[in-house]
């Protein structure tokens, strides 16, 4: 049927590949299963081969990628999962309900190994917020995910937000997911025990999504979307919290064997990819598959994408008070598959074979070695220099003006939609470097970061992302907490455009790197190619979700200058880097040049010295430099703590090097005059250099030399921009 | 005392609730299932906040016909004390034990972020400990806390002191722009006529550690424990 | 002056959690009877003019662009001149 698999999106020589494994042709339903299950979104083909580059193991690692979310010991007894992924086409076409489904679908990856989510964060970005088309997207979006996560009970702690030319017509909707369990509830999506009952729970079926992972998520995005659109799907929040509820009963009294969420590929994907890692197969009687529409055909019932529904597999002694308890939470669940010695997936309709297939042929997919191949800009944005630029006449004014840049004004009007508190663990509130939670029954606490600077990985994607991962780190770091391990969203174009594939290429091998130096193992993520608009690629976006650890909680640091006569300390040294700078973008409207050079022997000594510091009690304040350099970093402390400071800079650095320069590895923090001593030891002691450049106090930021700015001033501009934006006001 | 915190589908503070009630104030509590309809043995219910129902017909419209309503009506016409906090106070509302309804904020967004509350009585159980003209730090979270009540009823609300809670600048003053949802004149709080019902849109259980970044939630429960007798 | 009324609700095949939680309150009161419900939304609009094809077609215009999102919602109008 020629047609027929070109439409469902497989290639010739995986039709044939599928020949060859089941011995004939398939029939349709046969061919809808392996178009889901063997598209980008589903088998990885492209990405796999240079994901295994990747280092996934570590003592606290207990379970890495292959699950549907990693897992990490964090001692005392718990663990935590952690996830991050995109939800981007869906967003673009309908951003409030593509947005909160997102949501649904990575909350529904970490409830589903037994850990009750207790945190959300969302980074995004947008196009230029001057076009109303960003303006539409960014509002639905921010709706979109305050309205699931809220009703959901999931604080929001943290996210990050970009806008960019790049990524107008192509917005990327990344979310990310964190759960807490007792170390022994952790459960696995695998159907390992002939016997057992595949149960159905939740929403009905309906024709949702169908192809939404073929169609939808891996082609490139064109004038035909509009005709796609009955692949959008609204969100039903207030099933997935009861389905939260029943499945963390049914774990705690012991009653599954394994739990998988219906995501992408729907039914077929949970049927194949427990069975498969259960080492098992599994009848199913497609039949039984409660419905929402009349007249589906089995094809349709096993490709439905439709939201909320889990997949759990028990014992037939314990079916009984599975079921029960969904009838508690109001839940339907329909029992409707055996698992089977073997490996063939078999569906039934009617008691009639439709559909008999090996279960690992399906969940393994085929796999690519894609050519790359540089691409002729990298050289030609490299070759410029920045620096030659002239220097703004008015310093304040070029920091006013960063200040109320998209990129770096106040995100409060996105979080304060969100519930952000909810659960009583967000003890450090939006805004700052990371999000950090407490963690009830334990003396630790979670701090939690996303990152990634776009423009330094358009600039050089290796170099880019090791920034990403340094950033992260440094977040995480700057609130007390030890870095370790991370998860991932590889947001890039189409990947068989060999210059599209060589970035992803170079940056999975930073991303490697980085995570070697940083000793941060990558438990699990998400790719998401054919990120284009029209044929134009987005920037590689390569974000990183970092998960930090505080030994004692009550260690941990803020960002702000909240108290007065604090020494005021730069950690690290500056050199005149502009290349992919804010200060590059805002003032000159370029992006260009090299990214900051990282040297990662100084970088682990300035976390190392954070987090020492911060548990020793030194620190009263702590800020990652990162967008706009120190002069932002030093005008934010100030405007989060509505205190100024008087400041001198050392050294010979002109200007605007030593205001706006976005090198790596440095921290502002604030010491109390009496914890100077302790501090310059212990950064003595790791070899970080250290400058004292004034106090905190008084109303105004006072760099001498160079700017002086009343912190109401700062204060208005940074904490109104984006609604003004928003609204459509120009800058 | 023995505080019991209801759990609809959908209440999603109700952990917090129960948190605060056991670990910081050290009472007895236990979860009540919307389906029961026995409530004895409780001294105080706590209608918790969150989405019951998803708030998918009007906030609290589908939970006020829960089973266990209707014992929570008994009770608290029989003086037991009864809190709800946004979801449960909108569920009190559309039960009829407090006076109004809730519209949508009126800037049509979910909001969370702490707010000023000013205390109007001290002659509630809830607010016992507190002086009148006390202003205390609070987080609201709510997409639906315009509260609206019309001005015949509001006038026999002041008059028998059911307005509780205000909204307020951090010195105390009532000001439009310290108004965060468009309520009617900035109510945040209101008691039934007896005062053993209380419904408040600000969450006394997230401002009730320091660590959480506020104690003053503390005030309302400390009150009640006290009014009860209960040393704290 | 025409009196215009506009009923948008989700497309058929759109899943209706809305719908849904309100029929199953519904039953739970004892309404056996409701056999199904979906949620819309109800509009009332004045619309100055008396020409009921060119109001039709206008109003028509306001429902794909605004009132609806055609991507989920269906509408129905109603224009009385």
């Amino acid at each position: 049927m020629p047609e027929l698999f070109e439409e469902l999106g497989l290639k010739r020589d995986e039709y044939d590949s599928i020949c060859e494994i089941l011995g004939r042709e398939p029939n349709k339903v046969e061919l809808g299963m392996y178009s889901v299950m063997w598209s980008e979104h589903c088998s990885y083909k492209s990405s796999k081969e240079q994901l295994r580059k990747l280092p996934t193991e570590g003592p606290r690692i207990l379970m890495g990628p292959g699950e549907n979310a990693g897992v990490v010991d964090i001692g005392d007894g718990f663990a935590v999962v952690f996830k991050l992924e995109s939800h981007n086409h869906p967003s673009a076409v309908e951003p409030f309900q593509g947005a909160a489904t997102g949501v649904g679908g990575i909350v529904r990856d970490i409830f589903t190994m037994g850990a009750r989510p207790i945190a959300s964060l969302d980074p995004l970005r947008f196009g230029s917020l001057e076009s109303p088309r960003t303006r539409y997207l960014f509002d639905g979006v921010v709706a979109g995910i305050a309205s699931y996560g809220n009703c959901l009970g999931i604080p929001t702690v943290a996210g990050d937000l970009y806008f960019e030319e790049a990524y107008e017509e192509n917005p990327l909707i990344n979310v990310m997911c964190l759960g807490i369990m007792p170390r022994e509830r952790l459960i696995l999506g695998r159907a390992s025990e002939p016997g057992s009952i595949g149960v159905l729970i939740g929403s009905s079926t309906g024709r949702d999504g169908i192809g939404g992972v073929s169609v939808l998520a891996s082609q490139e995005f064109d004038e035909t979307s509009a005709a796609k659109r009955p692949s959008v799907q609204v969100g039903d929040p207030f099933t997935e919290k009861l389905e939260i509820e029943a499945c963390l009963e049914m774990l705690d009294k012991g009653l599954l064997l394994g739990l998988q969420d219906l995501g992408g590929a729907g039914l077929t994907c949970a049927t194949c990819e427990t069975a498969e890692r259960g080492g098992c197969g599994m009848d199913v009687d497609v039949g039984k598959v409660p419905l929402r529409e009349p007249g589906m055909e089995p094809i349709e019932i096993m490709m439905s994408e439709s939201q909320e529904r889990m997949w759990a597999l028990t014992s037939p002694d314990n079916l009984d008070e599975v079921l029960g308890i969904c009838e508690k939470w109001g839940l339907d669940a329909t029992p409707l598959a055996t698992v089977t010695e073997g490996d063939r997936l078999r569906l039934f309709l009617d008691g009639v074979v439709i559909a008999d297939v090996p279960a690992s042929s399906l969940a393994q997919g085929p796999e690519y070695h894609r050519p790359a191949e540089k691409p002729a800009y990298i050289d030609k944005v490299q070759s410029a220099d920045p620096g030659a630029l002239p220097a703004p006449d008015d310093l304040g004014a070029a920091l006013m003006d960063l200040l109320g840049s998209p990129n770096i004004c106040s995100r409060r009007w996105v979080w304060e939609q969100y519930d952000h508190m909810v659960r009583l663990n967000t003890v450090l509130l939006p805004g700052g470097d990371a999000g950090v939670l407490r963690v009830m029954g334990s003396s630790k606490g979670i701090a939690l970061s996303c990152d990634c600077n776009g423009r330094f990985c358009y600039l050089d994607p290796n170099l880019g992302t090791q920034i990403a991962v340094a950033e992260s780190g440094r977040n995480v770091a700057c609130t007390g907490a030890t870095p370790v391990a991370l998860t991932n969203c590889l947001n890039f174009g189409n990947p068989e455009k060999p210059t599209i594939f060589w970035q992803f290429v170079q940056s999975v091998e930073g991303l490697a790197e980085a995570c070697r130096q940083l000793d941060t193992p990558v438990v699990g993520g998400n790719v998401s190619f054919y990120n284009e608009s029209f044929g134009e690629a987005i920037y590689p976006t390569p974000v990183i979700g970092m998960l930090g650890i505080l030994e004692d909680v009550r260690a941990r640091v803020g960002s702000a200058f909240s108290r007065e006569g604090d020494h005021v300390v730069l950690l690290g040294d500056t050199a005149a880097e502009f290349g992919g700078s804010e200060y590059l973008k805002v003032l000159h409207g370029k992006v260009e040049g090299k990214p900051p050079a990282l040297d990662w022997e100084a970088e682990k000594a300035l976390q190392k010295c954070l987090v020492r510091a911060a548990g020793a009690g030194a620190l009263a304040s702590a800020h990652d430099l990162s967008e706009g350099g120190l002069a932002v970093a030093l005008a934010e402390c100030c405007v989060q703590g509505g205190t100024g400071a008087h400041l001198e800079l050392p050294g010979t650095l002109p200007a605007p090097a030593a205001l706006f320069s976005e090198s790596q590895s440095r921290a502002v923090v604030s010491v109390p005059a009496q914890r100077l001593a302790d501090l310059e030891d212990i950064a003595a002691e790791l070899d970080v250099p250290l400058h004292i450049l004034g106090t905190t106090g008084g109303t105004s930021l006072e760099i001498k030399g160079m700017l002086e700015l009343g912190v109401d001033e700062m204060s208005e501009v940074y904490d109104t921009s984006l609604e003004k934006l928003i609204a459509g006001a120009t800058r | 005392m023995r505080f019991g915190v209801v759990v609809f589908p959908g209440s999603n503070c109700d952990h917090d609730c129960f948190y605060v009630l056991e670990h910081v104030l050290g009472q007895q509590v236990s979860y009540v299932w919307h389906g029961d309809t026995d409530v004895s043995g409780y001294d105080c219910l706590v209608l918790p906040g969150g989405f019951s129902y998803g708030d998918y017909l009007r906030t609290g419209a589908v939970a006020r016909f829960s089973p266990v309503m209707g014992a929570i009506e008994r009770f608290a016409n029989a003086g037991g004390y009864v809190i709800g906090i946004c979801n449960g106070f909108q569920i009190l509302l559309e039960a009829g034990l407090l006076p109004g309804a809730m519209m949508r904020n009126t800037g049509l967004k979910f909001i969370c972020r702490f707010v000023d509350i000013r205390v109007e009585t001290s002659s509630t159980p809830w607010t016992s400990s507190a002086s009148v003209g006390q202003v205390l730090s609070a987080p609201i979270a709510h997409n639906e806390g315009n509260y609206q009540v019309d001005t015949m009823q509001l006038e026999e609300m002041k008059r028998h002191g059911q307005v509780v809670f205000r909204y307020c600048s951090p010195e105390g003053s009532v000001l439009p722009e310290f108004n965060p949802n468009g309520a009617t004149e900035a109510i945040a709080g209101v008691c039934s006529i007896e005062g053993n019902v209380l419904g408040m849109m600000p969450h006394p259980e997230r401002a009730s550690e320091a660590e959480m970044g506020s104690e003053d939630g503390l005030v309302v429960w400390r009150s009640l424990l006290t009014h009860c007798g209960v040393n704290v | 002056m025409a009196r215009a009324r506009v009923y948008i609700t989700l497309k058929e095949g759109i899943s209706d959690p809305q719908g849904k939680t309100v029929l199953r309150a519904l039953k739970s009161l004892g309404y056996d009877e409701v056999a199904d419900l979906r949620v819309g939304k109800y509009m009332e609009l004045e619309l100055d003019g008396e020409d009921k094809g060119k109001l039709e077609s206008r109003l028509g215009e306001m429902s794909e662009k605004l009132l609806a999102n055609p991507i989920i919602e269906d509408y129905r109008m109603e224009v009385e001149v």
